[in-house]
């Protein structure tokens, strides 16, 4: 075990697998000797050099249909995209190629390909470098999403996406990049579609992804003063999405809350809530609350931004308000 | 001009098969055997022809929703690409790709595409990847004129130019992005031109001489092999039919559309070839009778193949999950 931060653990896992095979590589806007906007690729240009950190012009609609054309014949690419934000540059790249492909074409090509999606507001970025647009790429047939929230999980879910053969996108949350915990570089990869119990209780169940996992945990630590028992579900794949350990969960706890940084309006948190009241109504006994930030473009003024997105106290009085 | 009587034999049959692939789906489109759209290639065989004439088995092509004419010349199978047209279980993509879709990866067609100027990014990766693995295999990039005003093209021709990238970029200029004539869609005559934005060769052609196609891309494929870079080459011809069947074509004029049809890539090649006694009118004439039997087969096969059985429709989305079939 060792201490490090999230995107530290992010590139130990792109490391390990570059190591491992020579198909796969890194390509992006300034991932190479600037060591990616935020980080991210850090050194790994001195190891692997420039072929295998690849720096890209600034054309994201190239760099994801590049990596579909390589991955189609034979690499594993790892895409950076600068800002999820971005993602719109690309989206026929992504939406009309990379997801429907290999159905298309009746299962006889497969796209082992990654897109990295530096997601989330928190750092004064306003409204065109602070989205979380998971919900659009969730929507998508074809594509799989993940979202991890701890440097171990970013770890443990680089690792399998990068061996998986489908085109994987890769969110990460900017705001927790400098985020620290221990890692178990020995440690298996996690399986997508493999939800994780951040903390077991048996009063009610958040559902929290990304960064609102950790805004979760605050606030079942302060109504645990209050004597409530709550358990935090990160789902840390979005599809394929463990819906087995959320219904275990809902039947345990028989309340819900969920939580994500999305704009609400259309966000998975409402694919989550539909879910459980179609499948496990009988369960519940209370309303599904959902929270999410407000229906608005994020702003730049620090003041705005935090009163957009969602956090603890948010999620505190919300499962006062259930009792 | 440099080529066997072999070569020439065989990109004669490519020409005629394309030409009588087409002629069929016309038919079976108007008689209500295929649904949906479909793009015909009648009239622009020889840019295909002459372009994969130069393709080793390996080597890549990335197409259009016009893409039969290209899958044809880079080996496509005839029965599976007409099962496909009618959405059977036997097609190429075992019906869930249609006349836009049609892919063979094992013979390096990385797809045709709905979608204008998709192709480029795709040709790109595969450049990137043959240099990457340090193989000498090519990828030709076909695209009609109506894409080159995508923001596709211009990534793709950058991107494949300063990483010099094994990829032709060969542009089809039919003269009409669907009902819009070039003059009114772009502001240069000649596509190549183009070329001198991303310092690579640009090379226009006329696209109705198999021949002149053929030399072209010989070069280009030898500059991207040698590793080089790209080369935009403009080919230019014409579709005889509407973009889709079903469109009338009332945009053009019976004059163009009159000299065009004397320009027909097909009697050209023939008479060639009748002159330079490559082939004698007997053995022409058996050329042309087996292509028919040929596509008598693939419409047998297709009309006798089963539908796709419905439990398929979640298969295939990825390579390890399949969704449950859900009645609704």
């Amino acid at each position: 075990m060792s201490k490090m931060t999230y995107a530290e653990a992010i590139r130990e896992a792109m490391r390990l697998k570059m190591k491992e095979d020579p198909n796969v590589f890194i390509f992006g806007e300034d991932v190479g000797a600037f060591g990616g906007c935020f980080g991210v690729t850090g050194d790994l240009i001195k190891q692997f050099g420039e072929d295998r950190v690849r720096d890209t012009p600034i054309s994201e609609g190239a760099i994801i249909g590049t990596a579909v054309g390589a991955a189609a014949t034979g690499l594993k690419p790892i895409a950076e995209l600068m800002f999820i934000d971005f993602v719109t540059v690309g989206m026929d790249q992504l939406v009309n190629q990379a997801a429907k492909m290999r159905y298309m074409f009746g299962g006889k090509i497969a796209l082992p390909m990654v897109v990295r999606l530096p997601a989330g507001a928190g750092i004064s970025a306003a409204a065109q470098h602070s989205q979380s647009l998971e919900a659009w790429l969730t929507h998508v047939p074809g594509l799989k999403v993940v979202y991890p929230s701890t440097p171990q999980d970013a770890f443990g879910l680089m690792l399998s996406a990068i061996d998986d053969d489908n085109p994987v996108m890769f969110v990460e949350h900017k705001a927790l990049y400098s985020y620290a915990d221990e890692v178990d570089l020995n440690a298996k990869p996690i399986p997508l579609g493999k939800a994780d119990i951040k903390r077991t209780g048996k009063d009610l169940t958040i559902i929290a992804t990304g960064k609102m996992v950790h805004e979760a945990l605050a606030a079942a630590k302060t109504l645990e003063a209050e004597g409530m028992d709550i358990e935090v579900l990160d789902p840390r794949s979005l599809y394929p999405l463990d819906k087995k350990a959320i219904m275990d969960s809902v039947k345990k706890t028989n309340r819900v809350l969920i939580v994500t940084e999305e704009v609400k309006r259309g966000g998975y948190g409402g694919e989550l809530s539909a879910m459980i009241a179609e499948e496990a109504f009988e369960s519940l006994d209370a309303p599904i609350v959902r929270i999410g930030a407000l229906n608005t473009p994020i702003p730049f003024s620090p003041s705005l931004e935090e009163f957009v997105i969602p956090n603890a106290l948010d999620i505190v009085n919300a499962i006062r308000k259930m009792k | 001009m440099n080529l066997s009587s072999s070569k020439i034999t065989e990109m004669y049959k490519t020409m005629v098969t394309i030409r009588k692939f087409e002629t069929r789906a016309k038919e079976l489109f108007a008689a209500g055997r295929m649904k949906g759209f479909v793009h015909l290639y009648i009239g622009e065989e020889a840019v295909a022809a002459g372009a994969c004439a130069n393709l080793n088995p390996d080597d890549f092509i990335t197409s259009t929703h016009r893409g039969h004419g290209h899958i044809i010349a880079k080996g496509g199978d005839l029965k599976f690409m007409m099962a496909e047209l009618y959405g059977k279980s036997t097609g190429y993509c075992k019906g869930k790709g249609g006349s836009m879709h049609i892919a063979d990866a094992t013979k390096g067609i990385l797809g045709a595409n709905g979608i204008v100027g998709a192709g480029h990014n795709i040709a790109v990766g595969a450049g990137l990847s043959a240099k990457y693995r340090g193989t000498k295999q090519v990828c030709i990039c076909f695209f009609g004129d109506g894409s080159t005003n995508q923001g596709t093209f211009h990534e793709s021709l950058n991107l494949a130019s300063v990483w010099k990238l094994p990829v032709v970029f060969v542009a089809e200029n039919n003269l009409y992005g669907i009902s819009m004539n070039q003059s009114r869609h772009q502001a240069v005559k000649d596509i190549s031109d183009r070329a001198v934005a991303y310092n690579i060769p640009g090379v226009t052609v006329d696209g109705n001489d198999v021949f002149a196609v053929s030399e072209a891309v010989q070069e280009a494929v030898k500059r991207a092999r040698a590793g080089q870079g790209p080369t935009l080459l403009e080919c230019k011809t014409y579709r005889h039919r509407g973009h889709f069947e079903g469109d009338p074509a009332t945009y053009r004029s019976t004059e163009e559309f009159k000299d065009w049809m004397e320009k027909d890539p097909i009697p050209r090649i023939e008479k060639f070839i009748l002159e330079n006694k490559v082939l004698s009118e007997t053995e022409m004439k058996a050329l042309n009778d087996s292509v028919e039997t040929e596509l008598d087969n693939a419409v047998d096969f297709a009309e006798k193949s089963e539908w796709p059985s419905l439990n398929s429709v979640v298969e295939d989305i990825y390579t390890d999950i399949v969704e449950e079939v859900k009645i609704r």
